[in-house]
């Protein structure tokens, strides 16, 4: 009595300085009571003061390792206990002082509740604000939005100016939005609800609609309520918009892998005329090659890729040249014929994989490059792979659309479909350009092969998977026309995309099927049919 | 009188139809009673395992001659005539799996096992009526022919031909066996519809039920052997060969010719879903995989190693390579793929004119066979 009688007069001696602590060491005398709000209300104390030790004092407080002594109230810790002398070791927590041989009956652990263990760990949270990792500042500002009331307001503000994550900042605007939506004053309310407005959180959504059901009662004004409709609005639009760009991403991913499965056919079909069915298994050759140069370097599979392309335009390339050379040359203006051969060539190509490489699928490893996703938001993530698919397959046609239109081949190529007499006599080698073509074709398809082996199981089944939609986007984009092979390839995969929620995966591919059937029969030359002036053909 | 003389053109004056014919005949007659009469120890008698094999070489072959209709004729290579055949072959199987009633493993007499399982409280609609027979049999004729009906009526007037039409035919299988794969179709998704007890009272299991079944596939060969003929030699038949040879040159005669191409097309749909319909109670299973793109295209081969537009070739097409088939795939498995592959290639190139072709002399005019200009150089 006489020592607290002492402190007293002491720090109203050094008043200005010493309030807080006058304060702060009423807060510990608090916390050794046993109501927990009255301990709770120390807590609030304890962290707004400006002690060195109150970091120090929440930390163990909340780990459960803070007790006191019954006789002297001291707060202390615990450093040894003898179970049986019934003695225990303390050291006092703010002057560090150590005393042992007490009874452990007088000494008494500081209880906790939930309602506590939240305000202490708000309440160490901005401690950590001041962390230097910004995942430790994250953590902080997620453990302060838990714990949300009028307080960390100030706090969070007091914060933001020194902010410099950007992820972090938008946690803060979005904690102190919904903070303000419970404790601010009208006007900073509808501030609050337009903020949260342009969030994507479920959180956000849930305090919204809880506001919109207290409609009626006097809770809240209806400013605030039609405020908060319109908010919710707002973020159901933004919803459907992510979606609908994912969507669309997926689309295009999906286009993506059709053009690059279709443009080999482009030329092979729509410059050459000929109906290759043994394409399919040249894109599967492709696929097989990248398994194999996986085997070859298993120690780079993060460069494998970039061997396996132009090693798939090899192989596919050589044998598309041996397919015209020994088959299709013969079969010229006989597209029929040309059909049923190559399909028999695919049988061959098929069952030797399954010879060579066993009937089973083998896998081919993703380079971890392409593996993860870039986050837009937090409703929309891209995956790398098909983000580099999709610039992949646009790449690819951009190379053959330039073979075909700037170089000498292209210019060959172009005159001896147009005109295989006249070129011919103009000493174009219609033979060479033919076998050249095919070839070019035929390696396209193995690198297609190459990025279906990161999407799809690479098996001798593969090519015959992508045959038909193959054919479907040459058609309907019109027969001998690149460009419109790129546009064909494009709104089917986003139809496709847009038709499967709706519909499920397999009757949206069959509603695509009967679309194209449907078109052909409205323009049997697709969409961009080539000018001619030919009766039939 | 014109009759008369169409008959005798047919059947006096040329020696391979009246062969066909009996030979068709003799084997409808001969094999049931080398199967039930001669006793099992016997060197000529024939096991009930063969019997059932070659039924369904005959059902192939009339599939084949459907095939050889519209291809060898009129010069449209259709690229999904399983389809056809699937279609005739699941109005079949609606039938035998209502006689199955309450034998099923659960016992529902209304529902079919599947739907059973898919816990389906109803009938769906286009069920009703399956538990007939005249009724299977007419929608075996309709449904085929309806679809290819539509199908044709829109791609014709359109004029949509060769590989174009070639290709949306494949993409019509396709799209036709993705559908049937899905359980909400009502029609066994996955596994098809199987398990039939027995047709008309008679059960499937029985040696007398099978070749019954073996020598009616056999009279339906014959029988529509005989009506294609007389449509080929038909004024009508003509026309058709016209169009397949000189398409717009028959067109600007004068001639509808997208009428020509329908009927034919439809009459042979028709033909394809019958030769489903006696398949299916012989192997005793219809599932979506004979809507198969690749089936569609091994049906043209047999066709094109036969040879197209002699009707008869087709038939031994489908039969000597089946028969290779099934040699093959349990002789050497792996090897059969490759053979098939060797036969596509090496018919093309070689035999335009497919094995008959080699044999009988006349000379055609091979790259006028499938209605495409010759190409200008080659």
């Amino acid at each position: 009595m006489v020592r607290q009688l002492c402190i007293l007069i002491i720090s109203l001696l050094f008043l200005p300085l010493a309030n807080g602590n006058t304060r702060f060491d009423q807060a510990l005398l608090d916390l050794t009571q046993q109501s927990f709000k009255i301990k709770a209300t120390a807590v609030d104390i304890i962290s707004t003061s400006q002690h060195e030790k109150s970091q120090l004092l929440l930390q163990t407080l909340l780990a459960g390792d803070l007790y006191y002594n019954k006789n002297s109230k001291q707060l202390v810790t615990i450093l040894d206990s003898d179970d049986e002398l019934e003695e225990v070791t303390t050291k006092s927590l703010l002057s560090g002082e150590e005393s042992n041989g007490l009874s452990d009956s007088i000494i008494k652990k500081v209880k906790i509740n939930n309602q506590m263990r939240i305000r202490i760990k708000a309440a160490l949270a901005q401690f950590e604000l001041k962390h230097d990792d910004p995942q430790v500042r994250l953590n902080a500002v997620r453990n302060m939005a838990k714990n949300s009331n009028s307080n960390i307001i100030q706090d969070l503000k007091a914060h933001l100016s020194d902010e410099t994550d950007s992820n972090i900042i938008a946690l803060i605007e979005e904690t102190l939005a919904l903070s303000v939506l419970r404790f601010g004053n009208e006007k900073e309310q509808l501030e609050a609800i337009e903020s949260l407005s342009h969030t994507s959180n479920v959180k956000a959504k849930t305090l919204l609609n809880q506001i919109i059901n207290t409609a009626g009662t006097e809770h809240y004004s209806t400013t605030i309520i039609a405020a908060s409709r319109n908010a919710i609005k707002r973020i159901n639009d933004t919803e459907k918009l992510n979606k609908s760009v994912e969507t669309l991403f997926f689309g295009i991913s999906l286009g993506s892998v059709l053009l690059l499965s279709a443009i080999g056919l482009a030329i092979t079909f729509g410059v050459m005329g000929v109906i290759n069915m043994a394409h399919g298994e040249l894109m599967m050759l492709g696929a097989y090659t990248t398994y194999v140069v996986q085997l070859l370097m298993p120690n780079t599979i993060d460069y494998s890729l970039f061997v396996a392309i132009p090693a798939a335009f090899v192989v596919a390339g050589i044998t598309g040249i041996l397919i015209e050379r020994g088959v299709i040359r013969f079969l010229y203006g006989r597209p029929l014929e040309t059909l049923l051969a190559t399909f028999g060539i695919s049988l061959i190509l098929q069952q030797l994989v399954r010879s060579i490489f066993s009937p089973l699928n083998r896998s081919v490893e993703t380079p971890s490059w392409m593996s993860g996703s870039i986050q837009i938001n937090e409703m929309l993530s891209l995956t790398y792979n098909r983000l580099y698919i999709i610039v992949f397959a646009l790449l690819v046609f951009a190379a053959l659309i330039y073979v075909m239109k700037k170089t000498r081949l292209g210019l060959q190529v172009r005159a001896v479909t147009q005109n295989r007499e006249m070129a011919r006599s103009m000493g174009i080698r219609s033979g060479y350009v033919d076998a050249l073509t095919f070839g070019l074709g035929s390696g396209i398809a193995g690198v297609a092969g190459v990025a279906l082996s990161q999407l799809t199981n690479v098996g001798p089944n593969l090519g015959q998977a992508y045959i038909i939609d193959s054919f479907m986007v040459v058609v309907f984009g019109g027969v001998g026309n690149l460009w419109g092979t790129l546009v064909a390839a494009m709104s089917l995969g986003v139809i496709n995309k847009f038709l499967e929620p709706w519909s499920g995966a397999v009757l949206a591919k069959i509603l695509v099927l009967v679309f194209i059937i449907l078109f052909i029969q409205k323009k049997p030359r697709g969409l961009f049919p080539q000018k001619g002036r030919a009766a039939e053909g | 009188m014109h009759n008369t003389i169409l008959l005798k053109h047919i059947f006096i004056n040329n020696r391979v139809h009246p062969s066909v014919l009996a030979v068709l005949i003799t084997i409808a007659v001969l094999v049931p009673i080398l199967n039930l009469l001669v006793p099992p120890d016997s060197f000529f008698h024939l096991s009930s395992y063969s019997v059932t094999l070659f039924g369904k070489y005959l059902a192939f072959a009339l599939l084949a001659l459907s095939l050889d209709m519209v291809w060898g004729y009129c010069g449209i290579l259709s690229l999904g005539h399983a389809a056809f055949f699937a279609l005739g072959g699941y109005a079949m199987g609606m039938y035998l799996m209502r006689q199955i009633g309450d034998r099923g493993v659960y016992g529902n007499a209304e529902l079919p096992d599947f739907m059973v399982f898919l816990n389906w409280q109803e009938l769906p609609w286009y069920w009703f009526g399956f538990d007939q027979f005249w009724f299977a049999m007419l929608m075996v004729i309709l449904v085929p022919g309806f679809l290819a009906l539509i199908f044709g009526w829109l791609a014709f007037r359109s004029r949509v031909s060769g590989v174009y039409l070639s290709i949306i035919t494949q993409a019509l299988t396709f799209a036709l066996m993705l559908a049937f794969f899905r359980n909400e179709m009502g029609f066994g998704g996955n596994n098809g519809l199987t398990d039939f007890k027995d047709i008309l009272g008679f059960s499937l299991q029985d040696d007398s039920t099978r070749s019954v079944l073996f020598a009616l596939s056999a009279f339906a060969l014959a029988f529509f052997y005989v009506v294609c003929l007389l449509v080929v030699n038909s004024k009508a038949g003509k026309v058709v060969t016209a169009i397949r040879d000189a398409e717009n040159r028959t067109r600007f005669v004068g001639y509808n010719v997208e009428q020509y191409k329908l009927w034919v097309w439809v009459f042979s749909a028709v033909i394809a879903g019958i030769a489903g319909a006696l398949y299916v109670p012989q192997v005793g299973i219809i599932n979506p995989g004979e809507f198969s793109p690749l089936n569609s295209i091994e049906l043209v081969i047999w066709v094109a190693i036969g040879g197209r537009g002699f009707l008869y070739g087709a038939i031994i097409g489908a039969i000597v390579v089946n028969v290779a088939k099934s040699y093959l795939t349990a002789a050497m498995p792996d090897a059969w793929l490759f053979v098939l592959g060797a036969l596509f290639v090496l018919v093309t190139i070689l035999l335009p004119n497919g094995v008959m072709g080699l044999i009988k002399t006349k000379p055609t005019k091979q790259a006028d066979i499938n209605g495409v200009k010759p190409h200008e150089s080659t």
